[in-house]
């Protein structure tokens, strides 16, 4: 077993399912001959062809079109879109067709596009290179939002997405492409869907949160084993459907809960999953439901952005509140 | 105006081809009596276009190629195989809709069975589908053809432009229809759009356009009859914006006497398509004023007798709301 980044464990993911489906399609903006602008798909045409590895024109919902088109003559679209902050010109195929076409056709078809696109901030790139807008997507029932936080899962949980009958949209955080390595298989496996990982086992506090949230996390929950506080950290890995079980499993234990979210405090998957706990948990709370969020503004500019996101200072201040209320 | 003769097909399919504009006529009439009554809660005329849409669908092999329609093409999707019958179970809401077993909106014609793709109601998406329908049949080697219309209101979109653009770089086996009536609900041409007819943006993509008279029902079958065998060769999609008229409001929720003169909607009548294309008939000899009578008179009962059985279907079961979510 080697040691991969994400971006190495997703273009692994890619290639055995383009060997294993042969209905699988991958395009997109700049994915073919390029690889991709963080070379995702890299090498992919080359050994898969023309014809199941290729380049669109500049156009987002062309894209989404396309797609849909398709799947509906039995392809397994898997379109890229090159940062999510585009995914407005992509809406009305995500929130408009995609996700409702099994249940309009009363699961007579359905459509098997897996959506993946690069997501995140961290690398002083402002607006719509950073944003975080997975908490958008999550209120179209019917698309399951998948994202993962290291590169085990990501090729694991990409496999899935590919075999999934369903739409999924896969969002990939930028910062974690790169970061750090990980032993990943060679082989093909899967990573369940729709179920979170608890990350770190604990007994204080369960800190809720995804994708590169996860790394922050699970660092703050580092530093907080120094002054003997067992953080548990819940990695969500689907963020819609919303895994309540696992979530409700370990706020039970620990009566104390964090909720770590990259994106905006307004709305959002951390609102979600608070609202949940809310509803089926109160009464395993020993203290408020707490939320690290980034603040309500736009994604802001470079020299703001260490301020801006949250990190696991933030994220040990916020457990020190809810261990000391 | 050109003679049916001239369209060089038989009498027995302008015969057919009669019997699909009238019912398309006389089922349209239906369905605006059943929403005045409160039966089908809305509803989208195609009257106006019945001539157009049979003459676009005769070009077509109904039996191996995919229709995506728009809303107003409850005439077309009759003659692509969908039954009265099966339109009135869609506007109705019964379970039985081919479209999407009662679940959509009204008019949003598709049937699985016939290789009709519903319209996902936000205008122009289905020209971006059909894009996708029509690079399969390259990727698995089939010959079928996609034809996809729309309104003229809808070429404002920038999907229109995204759907041309792929198709003609990809060189796809598709046709691209307008159904230019001359609004978009109370919107003029003039105020859609600034050159003289939409066929024009044919040259934006390098793909052969051409703009005909929809009441012409053999310079209509003509022109989609040589952009299917343009699409048949590999010789890639064609733009055909097709003139039509639309004698009603936009829905059954507009009155289109508001934005239009008394004038305009007076000479709308005078040139009704359905009596045109009748007046050719009898005068090309092909029907009689009294059989064209006959076959009016049992065309209502086929309407009376879809409506009936239709009224009969059950609903969609409330007890389904939450199934077919996911998988």
């Amino acid at each position: 077993m080697a040691k991969k980044t994400m971006i190495k464990a997703i273009t692994d993911a890619l290639d055995l399912e383009l060997a294993h489906d042969d209905k699988l399609l991958v395009f997109g903006e700049d994915v073919g001959k390029n690889g991709g602008v963080f070379r995702a798909t890299e090498g992919l045409q080359e050994k898969h062809g023309e014809d199941r590895v290729f380049d669109t024109p500049l156009a987002e919902s062309g894209i989404g079109g396309l797609s849909i088109g398709l799947a509906l003559q039995g392809w397994h679209p898997v379109p890229e879109i090159q940062f999510f902050g585009f995914v407005f010109e992509v809406m009305d195929s995500i929130g408009g067709q995609m996700s409702r076409f099994r249940y309009r056709m009363d699961g007579s078809r359905h459509l098997p596009i897996t959506i993946r696109s690069a997501f995140g901030g961290g690398a002083k790139t402002p607006e719509m290179h950073s944003d975080s807008f997975e908490g958008l997507i999550t209120q179209f029932p019917g698309i399951r939002v998948v994202v993962p936080s290291n590169p085990y899962d990501a090729k694991g949980l990409l496999i899935s997405s590919l075999r999934s009958e369903d739409p999924v949209l896969f969002l990939e955080h930028m910062r974690l492409y790169r970061s750090f390595r990980e032993e990943v298989p060679d082989e093909s496996y899967t990573v369940p869907l729709d179920k979170a990982a608890v990350a770190r086992e604990g007994n204080d506090v369960t800190i809720v949160t995804y994708g590169a949230m996860v790394r922050e996390s699970l660092k703050a929950a580092d530093e907080l084993a120094k002054n003997n506080i067992s953080a548990e950290v819940i990695d969500l890995r689907t963020i819609a459907p919303l895994d309540v079980e696992t979530i409700l499993t370990s706020v039970k234990k620990t009566g104390r809960v964090v909720v770590v979210q990259e994106a905006q405090r307004q709305a959002g998957v951390g609102a979600q999953v608070a609202a949940e706990i809310a509803e089926k948990g109160i009464l395993y709370l020993d203290a408020p439901i707490s939320r690290v969020a980034a603040p309500d503004t736009p994604y802001p500019f470079a020299e703001a952005e260490p301020d801006w996101l949250p990190n696991s200072n933030d994220i040990v201040e916020a457990v020190k509140k809810v261990r000391e209320f | 105006m050109k003679t049916l003769a001239a369209s060089k097909l038989g009498k027995d399919d302008l015969i057919a081809t009669y019997r699909l504009i009238k019912l398309g006529r006389r089922l349209d009439e239906r369905l605006w009596q059943l929403n005045r009554i409160g039966k089908v809660a809305f509803h989208i005329s195609g009257q106006g276009s019945e001539v157009a849409q049979a003459a676009m669908i005769k070009a077509f092999n109904t039996k191996r190629d995919y229709f995506l329609p728009y809303y107003r093409d409850m005439t077309a999707a009759m003659g692509w195989g969908v039954t009265a019958e099966q339109i009135m179970a869609g506007s109705l809401g019964k379970a039985a809709d081919p479209s999407s077993h009662g679940r959509q909106m009204p008019n949003h014609y598709g049937s699985v069975a016939h290789r009709i793709v519903s319209f996902g109601s936000t205008v122009t998406t289905q020209y971006l589908l059909a894009t996708g329908v029509a690079y399969a049949a390259l990727l698995d080697h089939k010959d079928y053809v996609t034809l996809v219309t729309t309104g003229e209101g809808s070429t404002a979109q920038g999907d229109f432009h995204e759907a041309l653009n792929i198709a003609s770089i990809k060189k796809l086996p598709v046709v691209f229809a307008i159904e230019n009536n001359g609004y978009a609900i109370s919107t003029p041409n003039r105020e859609e759009f600034a050159v003289k007819q939409l066929a024009e943006r044919g040259k934006a993509y390098n793909m052969p356009a051409e703009a005909v008279d929809g009441h012409d029902f053999t310079a209509t079958y003509q022109a989609f009859a040589k952009a299917v065998s343009r699409a048949e060769k590999g010789k890639g999609p064609t733009l055909i914006e097709v003139m039509v008229d639309r004698l009603t409001g936009h829905s059954s929720d507009d009155n289109q006497n508001v934005y239009r003169s008394k004038e305009e909607m007076a000479a709308l009548k005078e040139n009704d398509n359905v009596p045109l294309f009748e007046k050719q008939l009898s005068e090309e000899k092909i029907l009689t004023p009294a059989e064209i009578a006959n076959i009016d008179a049992e065309i209502k009962e086929m309407v009376n007798q879809a409506t009936q059985a239709a009224e009969k279907l059950p609903a969609p079961a409330a007890e389904t709301l939450l199934d077919h979510v996911y998988a």
